[in-house]
């Protein structure tokens, strides 16, 4: 069936399956790969983008159900070679090594400081406690949105 | 790679279209909502439902009000909202204790009350809290309304009063100055099933307990009303060994089944702790003694 959705500020039209998850049509039919897909059971975090402002698990969520929403993936983040904050915050604070669950760590927490500016660490934890890092970079992570949320609030 | 098998998808508008759509499809048709549980069964073929009804479109079905002595919430309210309702967390504050622990928060921007209670998986918390509140389900098809209580909600494992053709529109909470609620709940980790949870409410009258409704999560194949212990409580003051007594009823009458998460005397101890610290918290926070 046809759905047509909002990614990226690209209108999108594709006839899918039913069947299909976002995170496949995200990947395969748009060709985005930045978005990661792993645990397919909607525990690990890597495929969060957001939908309506909102993070969303992208593999437990069907393409059709995204019809006329606006969705966001990773490759929103960095604009015309400029990095997103929470993105150079990810590279000051080194909170990736092999960077499987960056894509949907960068989107959750983008959508934590769209909403909470300036969050404690309590904060930053529970909004990443639906994420996995099986590297266990949590504390660097913790300080990488930190870093973005100071620098975001000296730069406005 | 883990998708669905192939399925017949369509949108509904208003609750009429849904019921109508529901209708057309027969009894194979299954509503969804935000999927976070229908899904991963799907994946699993644990369900495999030939058509899917998606009733997000329908608008009016996300609220929480209090209207004539009732707390009343839409079935597509997520469980975002309801973590953040400040009416809630006044009213019946086990709301609040426990989506603070339902999966994690990017799961709660989706998943909603309609959806939790009608997949009626055993190991979810909002059975139990809406079990323990007494609350009330409204169940709507082609000829109209009906009211269903929890106990006549919950038919079996996975299984509830609603039928083929029907949809759960709302859930309702009788409004009480004397009552207090709370759930506890122990997981693993963050965002994993609980091991054992325990709602509680009571109300409170001239120092006894008027009534009271204690359910347990994941210690069974259905959400376990508490009912012996329910009977044990009424009439009765708070006191330490009243809530110790309830404890023991609650490892006695639960049924857990050993896996992962823990043996079986471990898991009915467990219900027995907790059952005893949600009734500490529901009395305490009744008399406005909460520390």
């Amino acid at each position: 069936m046809e759905v047509t959705m909002t990614v990226n500020g690209e209108r999108v039209t594709h006839d899918v399956e039913p069947r299909m998850l976002l995170v496949h049509f995200i990947r395969e039919t748009l060709d985005l790969t930045g978005t990661h897909w792993g645990c397919d059971t909607s525990n690990c975090g890597a495929c969060v983008v957001l939908k309506d402002g909102k993070p969303i698990k992208s593999c437990t969520t069907l393409a059709v159900m995204c019809e006329g929403a606006e969705i966001r993936t990773v490759e929103s983040l960095e604009v015309d070679g400029q990095l997103d904050p929470i993105q150079q915050g990810f590279h000051e604070m080194h909170a990736l090594q092999c960077g499987f669950c960056t894509p949907g760590m960068l989107m959750t927490t983008r959508a934590l400081l769209d909403e909470n500016p300036n969050p404690s660490d309590l904060e930053i934890r529970t909004a990443i406690s639906g994420a996995i890092c099986r590297c266990t970079g949590y504390k660097n992570i913790v300080a990488a949105v930190h870093w973005a949320a100071e620098h975001e609030r000296t730069e406005v | 790679m883990q998708t669905p098998a192939p399925f017949g998808y369509e949108r509904a508008t208003t609750i009429d279209d849904a019921i109508a759509t529901l209708q057309r499809l027969g009894s194979e048709a299954r509503v969804i909502a935000g999927g976070h549980s229908l899904l991963p069964m799907m994946k699993l073929r644990l369900a495999s439902p030939e058509h899917l009804v998606d009733i997000n479109g329908i608008s009016g079905l996300e609220y929480i009000t209090e209207t004539e002595g009732e707390i009343r919430i839409g079935a597509l309210t997520r469980h975002v909202d309801l973590l953040n309702s400040e009416l809630l967390a006044e009213r019946f504050p086990l709301f609040r204790d426990a989506e603070e622990v339902i999966a994690d928060p990017v799961v709660r921007n989706h998943g909603t009350i309609g959806g939790s209670l009608c997949q009626a998986d055993a190991a979810e918390d909002l059975s139990a809290v809406c079990s323990a509140a007494k609350a009330s389900v409204v169940i709507r098809g082609a000829d109209g309304e009906r009211v269903v209580s929890m106990e006549d909600f919950h038919v079996g494992p996975y299984m509830t009063a609603v039928g083929a053709g029907e949809i759960l529109t709302e859930v309702r909470l009788k409004v009480s100055e004397s009552a207090g609620s709370a759930h506890e709940k122990v997981e693993r980790r963050a965002g994993d099933w609980a091991i054992a949870a325990a709602s509680a409410c009571v109300w409170m009258e001239g120092g006894t307990f008027a009534d009271v409704g204690v359910a347990l999560s994941a210690v069974g194949l259905t959400t376990i009303h508490l009912t012996r212990a329910e009977e044990l409580l009424r009439g009765k003051a708070p006191s330490y060994d009243l809530f110790t007594e309830a404890a023991t009823i609650a490892s006695e009458d639960c049924s857990p089944m050993p896996d992962g998460r823990g043996p079986v005397d471990y898991k009915r101890h467990l219900a027995g702790v907790l059952t005893g610290r949600a009734l500490r918290r529901a009395t305490a926070r009744a008399l406005n003694e909460e520390a």
